[in-house]
């Protein structure tokens, strides 16, 4: 049996790890509030250029020159895929890296045979190293963001990963991520950034009723305003999904935490216990000791 | 006078909302003036200055790019960034434009990317209107 000097000292750092979870918990919670009304102030400014291009979209059915653009349309073949995949920097958030990681890991292994047929954009230090390791195909990375990313900060790899799909180097790009459903549950999801067909999809459902009310003026022309606004589109995004993702991240965590501070308070009252009957046995052992020592002397 | 609803839109939140009289901005085809009851209308903008006429002041914002959109009754400008003249760090803007003009000299001789620089020459530029402007 452990002696009491030993269950104290365990008794102490358990105190001290709680106490650290703790206050991790309770940073993630104000963290989680700041990444979710971060996303609420967000959520227009995609709505609204969401709705400028599925007008325009809709609006080219009827019209005679036809406004179509590549980022729209689905091509023929698809030699290369890439997969843009969002992850945290750090660890502590229980199975939320290792989840999304498995997913996406599976995902390219179902649907490729080779590395040429696909590429990574991977953004968090855990997925760059996770794939790095395995030797895929990485073709951008960024770690380091701030917790409350801003938009500036991944304009870059965003305006970028755009471009390689203009320019044809992808033909296809999905995202992975944690999508918020509620601090305690997070979705790992795939959604197919480009090309953007949805808009054709939709311009035929729900395209005469509303949206014809509104008949908007071009200037200069609609063909130009698409070609301005649908990289703005994808690039926000993906900026959304990060945005979505850091949520997540700080509900991992905090639930994480949290049950980890459960566990060690569990933990606590647990060797509490041992350690409160050892130090009766060794009372109980003195006072045999010394009855047994007097009766000796009789 | 009639006024309407104004927005100017960033991916990092709302930067103005208010009702307006009139909205100047400079489309790529060149300045346009919005008023109330306008036809709805979409436009690129360049880098520029929103100017946003209320009842009692003026108010400036310095946009890199992005669109506005009208509505008979609301008008949105939507932009990567849109700024504030006090939010704008004027040192900062001035050393950028500096920058900008040094690699735009460069260029002529080296392969600098010429584009890029005098995008950033512009927004630097436009920065430092916006801020000496407002006061």
């Amino acid at each position: 049996m452990a002696s009491l000097r030993d269950i104290k000292s365990r008794i102490t750092s358990t105190k001290k790890t709680k106490q650290i979870t703790k206050a991790m918990e309770m940073v993630s919670a104000a963290k989680l509030n700041r990444a979710q009304s971060k996303a609420t102030a967000f959520f227009p400014y995609t709505e609204k250029i969401r709705e400028v291009v599925s007008s325009i979209a809709s609006g080219n059915e009827d019209s005679e020159e036809g406004i179509s653009h590549p980022m729209l349309e689905a091509r023929d073949e698809v030699k290369k895929t890439a997969y843009i995949v969002i992850t945290s920097d750090r660890g502590l958030c229980g199975a939320y890296n290792s989840s999304l990681l498995r997913h996406t890991y599976k995902t390219i292994n179902e649907r490729h045979q080779s590395p040429e047929e696909y590429g990574l954009i991977v953004i968090g230090r855990v997925g760059r190293d996770f794939f790095k390791k395995r030797g895929m195909p990485i073709y951008q990375e960024i770690v380091g963001l701030q917790d409350q990313p801003e938009y500036g900060e991944i304009k870059n790899i965003a305006s970028t990963t755009v471009q390689m799909f203009v320019d044809g180097i992808f033909d296809e790009i999905y995202l992975h991520y944690n999508h918020f459903v509620s601090v305690i549950s997070q979705k790992v999801t795939e959604s197919k950034l480009l090309p953007l067909n949805e808009f054709g999809a939709e311009a035929g459902a729900e395209g005469d009723s509303k949206k014809a009310a509104m008949e908007y003026i071009y200037e200069p022309d609609p063909k130009s305003i698409l070609e301005n606004l649908l990289p703005h589109y994808a690039e926000s995004l993906i900026y959304g999904a990060l945005l979505d993702a850091k949520a997540s991240e700080f509900g991992a965590r905090m639930t994480a935490m949290q049950s980890a501070t459960n566990n060690a308070t569990d933990r606590i009252d647990e060797l509490t216990l041992v350690y409160n009957r050892a130090r009766q046995a060794a009372i109980t052992q003195e006072i045999n000791e010394i009855v047994g020592g007097a009766a000796a002397l009789e | 006078m009639k006024t309407m609803q104004a927005n100017v839109v960033t991916p990092d939140g709302s930067v103005f909302e208010g009702q307006v009289e009139m909205v100047t901005v400079k489309t790529t085809e060149g300045s346009l003036g919005i008023m109330a009851n306008h036809l709805p209308l979409v436009a690129n903008l360049t880098i520029g200055a929103v100017r946003l006429k209320t009842e009692s002041e003026v108010q400036l914002i310095a946009v890199s790019g992005g669109f506005i959109e009208v509505r008979p009754d609301v008008v949105s400008v939507l932009a990567e960034s849109a700024e504030l003249p006090s939010d704008i760090d004027v040192a900062r803007a001035r050393a950028a434009k500096e920058r900008a003009e040094r690699r735009l000299e460069r260029a002529k001789q080296e392969n600098i990317d010429f584009k890029r620089a005098e995008l950033a020459l512009k927004r630097a530029i436009n920065r430092l209107n916006v801020a000496t402007g407002g006061q």
